[in-house]
């Protein structure tokens, strides 16, 4: 039977749940990094072993940390004496050097003049879909960039940037590529997704880049009705069977687009509020979608004090309230963007959670859920592994 | 042999306990101090400055014989108390919040 594991990135350090395929009785284990913030883990779909992580600290900046034997032990890539040696034999360190290509240029800023690049932290992991020395990682100030060797060095693919990235501004959250999805069927093809920023897709492997906003309206936003970028996208999904169709959490409104972005088609349909930050594709179902509606922008918790994850079996525009397990009263948390994730078990697992702490988990595709852990620190991302 | 105090998360970091000790070739410096550490320790490289500027990072702070030489050039020398060994290098991860 398949085994399942959690990786779960928080305010303070990051948790590993298991769990066989019942998906009923879990171990946890962590802190791992105790006291870091983990904005995000992400296993190789090719060695599920390999997992990376990204570590950091308004105190000591970032740090990229790798494991290869499933998060038992974590080495920053390239930092061992027995591991990379630069030219004078020395290890090189450098796995957490993020290093805009060439001049760094400037992007808006919030009084409107034009403000300089800063490297801040990575966001955002994504390792390749054939090569577990291969991942992208998404950073603040927004940027893509790349690693081949594991993450020892990494380099940036610059063109993204130069998609008017002088107009892009940072909201309230920041400026960073939150959002990084490979096509599996395509290596060239990759989208991106950056608050304040909006929606990118490459199909030369990173070297160009073009916005893919068409159809977006974000009128409390933008002035713009046309506007290539700037929409406050919050996050994009797709299933692996169908890399030209994305759903799309937008800071208001769910959207879905057939063609690869060229063109998006609001699907909000009757959900209670449309604003809200994660969504995912059920891996059985390529039509079934999940999201988690907050209150407003003003309000980042569920409407009413309930805790509700809305599935569209539809492929969008009729929805349908998950309540059973969840809190129904008094419940004032948010989910981020990158705290949900699908297992590719049948029936689907669900997983997400919460700034409260929480980790929740439905093992019958959203039908019921329970609390898999209940008193972590804030959770910033939920990641799943299937293991053999 | 200077001796070097590192913050909790460093140490995990570098995977040391207690004080490190180092041998800094040339004139003991802040900067030589520090190039001596993320030479034994490349983990560290990053954390204290800046990989791309090489300045301090605006949270971490450098102590020597109670004396702040954060905001001092980093070919400042470090007081004869330090270099002999009889006080060490204070790494320290400033107070920053509540």
């Amino acid at each position: 039977m398949s085994k399942i594991r959690v990786l779960v990135g928080t305010k303070k350090g990051a948790f590993i749940l298991t769990a066989d395929g019942k998906r009923q009785n879990w171990e946890i284990s962590g802190p791992h990094f105790a006291g870091w913030e983990m904005y995000h883990l992400k296993g190789s779909p090719v060695d599920p072993n390999r997992i990376y992580a990204s570590q950091s600290s308004g105190w000591f900046g970032q740090i990229i940390q790798r494991s290869d034997d499933g998060g038992r032990t974590w080495n920053t890539p390239g930092s061992d004496h027995d591991e990379l040696k630069s030219p004078d034999g020395m290890p090189r360190g450098e796995s957490n050097k993020f290093v805009y290509e060439g001049e760094a240029g400037t992007h808006k800023w919030y009084d409107g003049t034009q403000h300089p690049w800063e490297f801040k932290r990575v966001w955002h992991l994504e390792p390749s879909v054939s090569d577990p020395d291969t991942a992208y990682a998404g950073v603040e100030d927004a940027a893509i960039f790349k690693t081949t060797d594991g993450g020892k060095t990494w380099q940036e693919l610059p063109g993204l940037r130069r998609a008017k990235g002088n107009l892009w501004q940072p909201g309230a959250g920041g400026m960073a590529v939150h959002t990084i999805l490979l096509d599996p069927k395509n290596e060239q093809r990759i989208y991106v997704a950056i608050s304040a920023g909006g929606c990118f897709r490459t199909d030369d492997g990173g070297k160009t880049w073009k916005p893919i906003t068409r159809g977006l309206k974000s009128p409390f936003e933008l002035p713009d009705p046309d506007a290539e970028v700037g929409h406050c996208v919050h996050r994009i999904a797709l299933h692996p069977s169908r890399p030209n169709v994305l759903f799309m959490q937008k800071h208001w409104d769910v959207l879905r687009t057939d063609n690869a972005g060229e063109q998006w088609t609001e699907i909000s349909g009757d959900l209670p509020t449309d604003f809200g930050f994660p969504i995912d594709v059920n891996f059985n179902e390529p039509e079934t979608v999940y999201v988690v509606p907050i209150t407003s922008d003003s309000l980042h918790y569920p409407p009413d004090g309930k805790l509700r994850v809305y599935r569209s079996k539809t492929g969008g525009n009729e929805w349908e309230a998950l309540t059973k397990g969840l809190p129904q009263k008094d419940c004032y948390v948010n989910v981020l963007r990158d705290a949900m994730a699908v297992d590719q078990l049948d029936p689907c697992g669900i997983y997400f959670g919460t700034t409260g702490g929480q980790v929740y988990g439905s093992a019958d595709g959203g039908n019921s859920w329970t609390a898999i852990v209940r008193d972590l620190p804030a959770v910033y991302s939920v990641e799943v592994q299937m293991l053999p | 042999m200077i001796r070097v105090v590192l913050p909790f998360h460093l140490r995990n970091l570098a995977r040391v306990d207690g004080e490190v000790q180092l041998e800094v070739a040339g004139p003991a410096t802040v900067g030589a101090v520090l190039d001596a550490l993320e030479t034994r320790y490349p983990a560290l490289q990053g954390t204290m400055r800046d990989h791309g500027t090489r300045k301090r990072r605006p949270f971490v702070r450098f102590f020597a014989c109670q004396e702040d030489l954060s905001l001092e050039p980093s070919e400042t020398p470090l007081p004869e108390a330090v270099t002999s060994g009889a006080e060490p290098f204070l790494i320290v991860g400033a107070m920053a919040g509540g």
